[in-house]
């Protein structure tokens, strides 16, 4: 009795839901799957096969896996770096590592745009050692260079977490049984932090496929990213049914890297990764 | 003995200058990584108080673009809004959100997975999708504006506490509950005295998880916002897209040390007793 009458609680949460949730998905569904005179048409799912939008899915899709590889690349030597600190205050380098994270996103992307900007910080340190100008600022390169900086902290946190929790027992127990540092760390570390990397490559790479901001202002309107190309169909184009349409295909997109990162999880949980 | 010690005091000799190189490679990549995160930020902070008007030669020591800031209607008025938004939202949230939470824990098998499938949904789908998917709906209904946006972040929040909530909720002893209950406590002060104590810690890493998120949102906001309100993230969106006025130095300066503060003030509280899980439980 008591077990029902608790249930209720979540009642608020179910109206929500149901409201705040579902019903914003089945609209975007039916402004992808219907024409605007309420016609059923696949062709504003078919309108990411345009090659402005193809190629703007394809650099998405490249600057996202770049972005998540070098975030990657990054993270796990500092988080295993950080796990084997044997300092009094190890959890205040955590957190200096950690605190970027809270600054807002906007004002991150504002210090890049500083530093690499054509009379920036960066071309103003080469200048004075006598080097030429570079022109980061409107390249794929400076969209990386921002997703990199937005993002890395996302990484680093999951897969700091993951090591903090491995055993100091196991990685005894492997190097008395005589394997070496190599071993140890394709054999113990990597696999129980296989959970860590997942969610750190799903944390970085949804958020730098789909996102237009830093392409908006690092790029300069001049890198499109299928981000950019939605919020253009929405913001000005009023073509809401196409922006629909490309919604969806990256919510299909999404959800792909989501299976297959899931995929990996679960031979990791095995404890027979091949990697 | 003299075979077997020669051998292994030559490798701990080894093992202590790989240790040692070890270390100097440690050091070296933290200070880079560090310069790679801080660099940006301490450049804004440097720039805040520079008095040129070329942007990165050093004119002398200033404190106008504070004065500038704090003078800049747009920029006080995202602040408030953002204010607004995030406080009222993050309140609301948790409050839905832990009563969810509660009648979450007590479900069976099917339902629960209905509600945690659903609670995912926000939180994995990509912001912009989830954005627009939303802007679709209010305009059917409410012009965009500030209670759209505040839906919007509500609706962004009440999963992080949900998290934070449900794994207390599971770790608290349920016979307790029930024991006051028999005992003739009202249900709302059995909650007060026995479920509150367990899950409170849950409910305040939520809240903060869901000001956090509020504060930082740009994505949905820029969807559901309609254009006459904006938040601090939109203001600076479109700010940034014009150039760059020196104010935002001083209020990026503001708002880095707002939140060192409040940070070191939330993870090094001395009533806390394990700071560092607190923290791993609120990230």
């Amino acid at each position: 009795m008591n077990r029902i009458k608790q249930q209720f609680l979540a009642g608020p949460y179910l109206v929500w839901i149901i409201g705040f949730i579902l019903l914003p998905l089945a609209m975007i569904l039916y402004y992808a799957f219907f024409n605007e005179d309420g016609t059923f048409t696949l062709d504003n799912i078919a309108s990411i096969a345009d090659p402005v939008n193809l190629k703007a899915m394809g650099l998405s899709l490249e600057l996202g896996v770049i972005c998540t590889l070098i975030c990657l690349l990054l993270a796990y030597p500092l988080a295993m770096i950080l796990n084997n600190l044997h300092i009094k205050n190890q959890s205040f380098v955590v957190f200096v590592f950690m605190l970027p994270m809270w600054m807002n996103f906007m004002l991150r992307i504002l210090a890049w745009k500083l530093l690499l900007n054509k009379n920036g910080v960066l071309n103003t340190i080469l200048l004075s050692l006598g080097m030429e100008r570079i022109t980061i600022l409107n390249t794929p390169a400076a969209v990386v260079f921002g997703m990199v900086y937005d993002y890395l902290p996302f990484m680093i946190l999951p897969i700091y977490n993951a090591m903090a929790r491995i055993k100091k027992d196991y990685i005894e127990a492997a190097h008395d049984l005589g394997a070496n540092n190599f071993t140890v760390f394709f054999k113990i570390i990597v696999p129980l932090t296989v959970s860590g990397i997942i969610s750190g490559i799903v944390m970085v790479f949804v958020p730098a496929l789909t996102s237009f901001a830093i392409s908006e202002l690092l790029g300069g309107g001049k890198v499109l990213l299928i981000g950019n190309i939605i919020e253009e169909s929405f913001m000005q184009g009023m073509q809401w049914n196409i922006g629909s349409g490309l919604s969806f295909v990256l919510m299909v997109f999404v959800m792909i890297s989501m299976a297959i990162t899931n995929a990996f999880d679960k031979d990791g949980e095995g404890g027979t990764a091949v990697w | 003995m003299v075979k077997q010690n020669s051998p292994g005091s030559c490798r701990n000799r080894n093992a202590l200058l790989s240790r040692r190189t070890t270390n100097l490679l440690s050091k070296t990549y933290m200070a880079f990584i560090f310069l790679f995160l801080y660099l940006p930020i301490f450049v804004l902070i440097v720039l805040s108080f520079n008095d040129s008007k070329t942007r990165v030669e050093w004119g002398g020591f200033t404190l106008k673009w504070y004065v500038e800031c704090f003078q800049s209607e747009t920029i006080m008025s995202a602040f408030a809004t953002t204010l607004q938004i995030t406080l009222i939202s993050a309140v609301i949230s948790t409050i839905i959100g832990t009563m969810a939470a509660m009648g979450i824990s007590k479900m069976k098998r099917k339902s629960r997975t209905f509600y945690l499938g659903a609670t995912n949904i926000p939180l994995l789908n990509a912001d912009i999708v989830t954005g627009i998917s939303m802007m679709l709906l209010f305009v059917k209904f409410i012009d965009l504006g500030f209670v759209t946006v505040l839906i919007a972040h509500i609706t962004f929040s009440i999963p992080y506490v949900i998290l934070n909530v449900l794994p207390k909720l599971k770790a608290a002893n349920h016979s307790t509950y029930e024991a006051a209950l028999d005992l003739g406590a009202t249900p709302l002060y059995a909650f007060y005295k026995v479920t509150w104590p367990e899950i409170r810690s849950g409910v305040f890493s939520g809240f903060l998880m869901a000001v956090t998120m509020s504060l930082d949102d740009f994505s949905i906001t820029y969807f559901t916002k309609g254009a006459g309100v904006n938040t601090l993230s939109t203001m600076l969106y479109t700010e940034l897209r014009k150039g760059i006025k020196p104010e935002l130095y001083a209020l990026s300066t503001i708002l880095f040390f707002t939140v060192l503060i409040l940070l070191l003030a939330v993870n090094y509280h001395p009533s806390k007793k394990t700071p560092s899980r607190a923290k791993e439980d609120f990230v």
